[in-house]
């Protein structure tokens, strides 16, 4: 019995969360409307369970089911910011989906299976965990994107969600099997010593290396292989986009770091390479294309493509530097995505959706504080400094810097630049424009709290950015 | 304790002020105008031990302060002043008051938000004055956009939200690529110090690529001819508040930064690049003098006037001896007062008329002698009239362009005809003849209130024209050993 607990142990809050899950499954089948809160309720509480159970885990990293899984520095530091993640986004979600008629169990519980892949990801030592993980947030999002039934536009996403990522699972698959074939072995560290043996230009290794990449570049939608962000982003219920636009980014950093840098670093040279181009047209066409939008969602949409170029210049940099880089730039970059979203769900009423952009005309006259923030959020996408997306891109840039590409950090500089142009045109809808619509903007306490928490944590951690750093680093170096 | 963290306090006190003020909300802007010309008039004071507590005598850092910040990168929260950068954050904190006392009445829309963004903008603009650390400047740098370009959008003119967004794209493209060089310096030093930057030894192409990276962050804000478009843009909509602070301080924020930055760090590519920064500087003396010549637009007049003028500080910096740079330094200061004087009296007339166009007025000083006098001083100054503070760093400049090359003094001197030509005929149109319509019959001369902030300018605008000695002695050890770092070669 003690080898099975000592086995297990390390997966306690993925086995929690799961069972949790399964219990609010259950449970909520026998709440009536009214009543609904409780599932709510329980799923805030199941987090909170699993932020304890990781936190504790901490201390002790190790192995589980026979090296499949693994629960290091980084894997805790990431399922602590999913947990914390999800946790705002179903607080901001709850008043949107009772207007809406969508108040049900079901959300969370996909949600929480959601995170429970999510998980399985940034735990994973084996590529079948990390498929697993995979499939399990994809077919999670598939449902929630599907959920406004009724909606054509939310059918749609839905469709093309599953046919695109179910593509990106199978090149993703295959690449992996290429691997397999050349190093016998679907444990990463097995697949690592492998690959170190052979000379980095072994063709089939290459050739695998390639289908990876692509599998990695759809789902985590970098252009050319971006078709699916805007469409999707835009169909789905705001609340789902919130989710989907979040916490996933989190493990798709989870899913490259264990994949490119867990499993072939060797072959930094061939995916490097490869990376450049992906993080240049990301960048380049995420940013040019989101000044052409009207729609708030779709112009996150393709800042979330840039924003996707910018995190892969970290990992491109293939050094400790640059990968702790790219982990402090997903972090950040997903409470300014859960801010930014936050804020739609805020605007958003029973009937209306704020998701054009006009509807954030005059917010300033509306309401100051609420304009504020989001002018926080928007200005610290566009790595304005002080607010901590600056720090984000700097610390990025110098990665690029230090790795020699001091051309690319000039690019990449340069179309932030361009990016900055759409994020201050939304501050200028706030601050300078007339307000078309005068209502007051009512909120819960609890979501006013948390938004100007999630908000102000782009300003006010300014003096512990070094500490936060320092975290990334140390997460960083347990990876290999 | 006081002593040790006066420059700190001297930023924080008003950021956080201005934090309190705009928590005063939108209903209550009695209680917001007291409550930040408080906080000015405080900062005001903190910054005037740093006057009094300087000591003229050397070249190092004073005031300094010095805490860890972002270990892992060695970026440090590291200050200090030197005898240039003194002037500036008195200029800095002196300008807040008088743009919260002409606000008092002018602005009545978002009054908190407003006098909030100035406060804010005081203390991170004397924050890139005294930053010893190339990030902790870059952030005081790049965040006073944000208060900036509020300001214009919301309370500008006609045009404020095409200037708004001009002003704040053209700068940040300007600054992105000083970023890349600050950490390109850092993977070469090892660190953000910038005084460890100035000893770095470095060779000819890297300098010349660093030197370019900083002229398009520093050049865009002077602004130097061609990358001034923005400026003339921005002037004219802004309210006059804002026009202020654009023309006193933020203009010399680019040329402090080739002080602190360019010509040390990089001075075989500033010599070999001189010929270049000097014809630049030239042709905004006498191309943009030509071009205030014709402006119809009372502001956009003094913001080409701006950019010829900031031309000769720019000219004074290149030509490398101590006559140049101090005469540079000078100019910034006096220039600080005398294009904020005029901008706040192109607001008072803007106040009463809601017109800039020179057309639109004649004769105003039939019915407004103090007023008339008062902007007669100010126009002087501006065109460099002994006496005035005005001439002490044009003369400067001019002496120190004549040891260098006399053709360099000659297109300098140029300036006296025409900054004449177009301040006197401004004036002239403006202020003097017959009573021009009944908008300008009816115009009341100026209350206490403006008198005061005038009148504080007067002073200083004439102080410093009789009696240089005060503010040159406090720069004099800083330039010399700015000369001899600029004198030895790196390579």
């Amino acid at each position: 019995m003690t080898f099975i607990t000592a086995n297990v142990l390390p997966a306690a809050p993925e086995i929690f969360v799961f069972s949790m899950a399964c219990m609010i499954l259950i449970v909520d089948l026998f709440l009536t409307e009214p009543r609904r809160v409780v599932s709510y309720l329980l799923t805030q509480l199941t987090l909170a369970g699993a932020a304890v159970l990781t936190v504790q885990g901490l201390a002790a990293p190790g192995y589980a089911f026979n090296g499949m899984f693994v629960a290091d520095v980084l894997a805790g530091v990431l399922k602590l910011a999913i947990y914390l993640v999800t946790f705002f986004v179903f607080a901001y979600s709850r008043d949107y989906l009772r207007d809406r008629g969508m108040f049900r169990g079901e959300y969370f519980v996909l949600g929480l299976f959601g995170v429970v892949g999510m998980m399985a990801m940034v735990s994973a030592s084996h590529f079948l965990t990390l498929y697993l993980g995979l499939e399990l947030l994809s077919l999670s999002l598939y449902a929630m994107v599907a959920f406004q039934r009724d909606s054509d536009q939310a059918t749609e996403a839905a469709m093309k969600y599953f046919v695109l990522g179910a593509i990106a699972s199978g090149m993703l698959l295959y690449g992996m099997s290429m691997l397999y074939g050349v190093t016998r072995s679907l444990d990463i560290a097995t697949v690592r010593q492998a690959v170190s043996a052979l000379p980095p230009d072994h063709t089939l290794l290459v050739f695998g290396l390639v289908f990876v990449v692509v599998g990695i570049a759809f789902k985590l939608g970098a252009v050319p292989f971006h078709m699916w962000v805007p469409d999707v982003y835009h169909g789905a219920p705001t609340a789902v986009t919130l989710y989907l636009g979040t916490a996933p980014k989190l493990a798709a950093f989870a899913l490259v770091m264990r994949l490119l840098i867990g499993g072939v670093e060797h072959l930094s040279a061939s995916w490097q390479d490869m990376l450049v181009i992906l993080a240049v047209l990301s960048m380049g066409i995420g940013n040019i294309v989101a000044i052409a939008q009207d729609n708030l969602k779709r112009m996150l949409a393709y800042s979330s493509i840039s924003h996707t170029g910018f995190f892969l210049l970290g990992i491109l940099s293939a050094s400790p530097n640059g990968y702790s880089s790219a982990l402090f730039y997903v972090l950040v970059y997903a409470v300014m995505s859960l801010g930014s979203f936050g804020m739609i769900v805020l605007l958003s009423r029973a009937g209306f959706e704020a998701e054009r952009l006009a509807d954030f005309k005059g917010l300033n006259q509306r309401s100051p504080w609420y304009a504020f923030l989001m002018m926080l959020l928007m200005f610290s996408m566009a790595g304005v400094p002080p607010t901590v997306g600056f720090y984000a891109k700097l610390l990025v840039i110098q990665s690029v810097v230090n790795a020699g590409l001091v051309w690319l950090a000039v690019a990449a500089v340069l179309l932030a630049v361009i990016g900055a142009y759409y994020y201050l045109r939304v501050v200028k809808l706030m601050y300078f424009d007339d307000a078309e619509d005068r209502s007051p903007i009512a909120a819960r306490g609890d979501v006013k709290v948390l938004l100007g928490a999630n908000a102000l944590s782009l300003l006010v951690s300014m003096p512990w950015i070094g500490a936060l750093i320092d975290l990334c680093r140390q997460a960083i170096q347990g990876i290999r | 304790m006081f002593t040790e963290h006066v420059l700190s306090l001297a930023i924080w006190l008003p950021i956080v002020g201005g934090i309190a003020v705009a928590a005063t909300g939108d209903r209550r802007a009695p209680l917001a105008r007291d409550l930040s010309l408080v906080v000015a008039i405080m900062t005001f004071l903190v910054t005037l031990p740093l006057y009094t507590g300087f000591n003229p005598g050397t070249h190092a850092m004073q005031f300094g302060e010095d805490y860890a910040w972002i270990e892992a990168f060695r970026i440090r929260y590291r200050l200090g002043i030197d005898g240039i950068s003194l002037l500036l954050i008195l200029l800095t904190s002196f300008s807040t008051v008088l743009v919260i006392v002409s606000a008092w009445r002018v602005i009545q829309v978002k009054v908190s938000q407003y006098l909030a963004a100035f406060l804010i903008m005081e203390g991170l603009m004397i924050g890139v004055f005294c930053a010893l650390d190339g990030i902790l400047f870059y952030v005081f740098w790049e965040a006073m956009l944000v208060p900036m370009f509020i300001i214009i959008g919301l309370w500008g003119g006609a045009n404020r939200v095409y200037a708004a967004v001009k002003f704040f794209l053209y700068t940040f493209l300007g600054s992105v690529l000083m970023l890349v060089a600050l950490i390109y310096l850092y993977y070469q030093s090892g660190s953000f110090d910038i005084l460890a930057w100035h000893e770095l030894k470095l060779g000819r192409i890297p300098q010349i690529l660093i030197f370019l990276a900083l002229f398009t962050a520093f050049a865009v804000k002077v602004p130097m001819w061609p990358v001034h478009t923005w400026l003339p843009d921005a002037h004219v909509e802004a309210p006059t508040g804002g026009s202020v602070i654009l023309a006193a301080i933020m203009l010399k924020m680019g040329a402090y930064g080739f002080l602190r930055f360019s010509l040390p760090i990089t001075p075989d590519a500033s010599h070999e690049l001189a010929g270049f920064m000097i014809l630049l500087s030239l042709i905004a003396i006498v191309y943009i003098g030509f071009v205030a010549l014709v402006q119809e637009d009372l502001k956009k007049l003094i913001a080409y006037s701006s950019i010829a003028h900031m031309g000769f500080v720019t000219l004074g910096f290149f030509i490398f001896n101590a006559q140049g740079i101090e005469g540079g330094i000078i100019q910034m200061i006096s220039h600080g007062f005398v294009s904020g004087a005029l901008f706040l009296c192109v607001g008072v007339l803007y106040d009463r008329m809601h017109t800039r166009q020179i057309r639109d007025y004649g004769g105003v000083a039939n019915r407004m002698p103090i007023f008339a006098s008062f902007m007669m001083l100010f126009a002087l100054a501006n065109t460099g009239l002994p006496g005035t503070s005005g001439f002490v760093g044009e003369f400067l400049v001019i002496l120190g362009a004549f040891q260098v090359n006399v053709w360099y003094a000659f297109l300098a001197g140029t300036t006296l005809v025409f900054g004449a030509a177009y301040t006197l005929w401004m004036y002239k149109r403006v202020i003097f003849g017959a009573v021009a319509n009944d908008q300008v019959a009816g115009l009341q001369d100026i209350d206490a209130r403006e008198a005061l902030y005038l009148a504080a300018l007067a002073v200083a605008v004439l102080a410093m024209g009789v009696w240089p000695d005060p503010f040159l002695n406090l720069t004099h050890a800083s330039v010399e050993h700015l000369l001899q770092q600029v004198s030895v070669s790196k390579l």
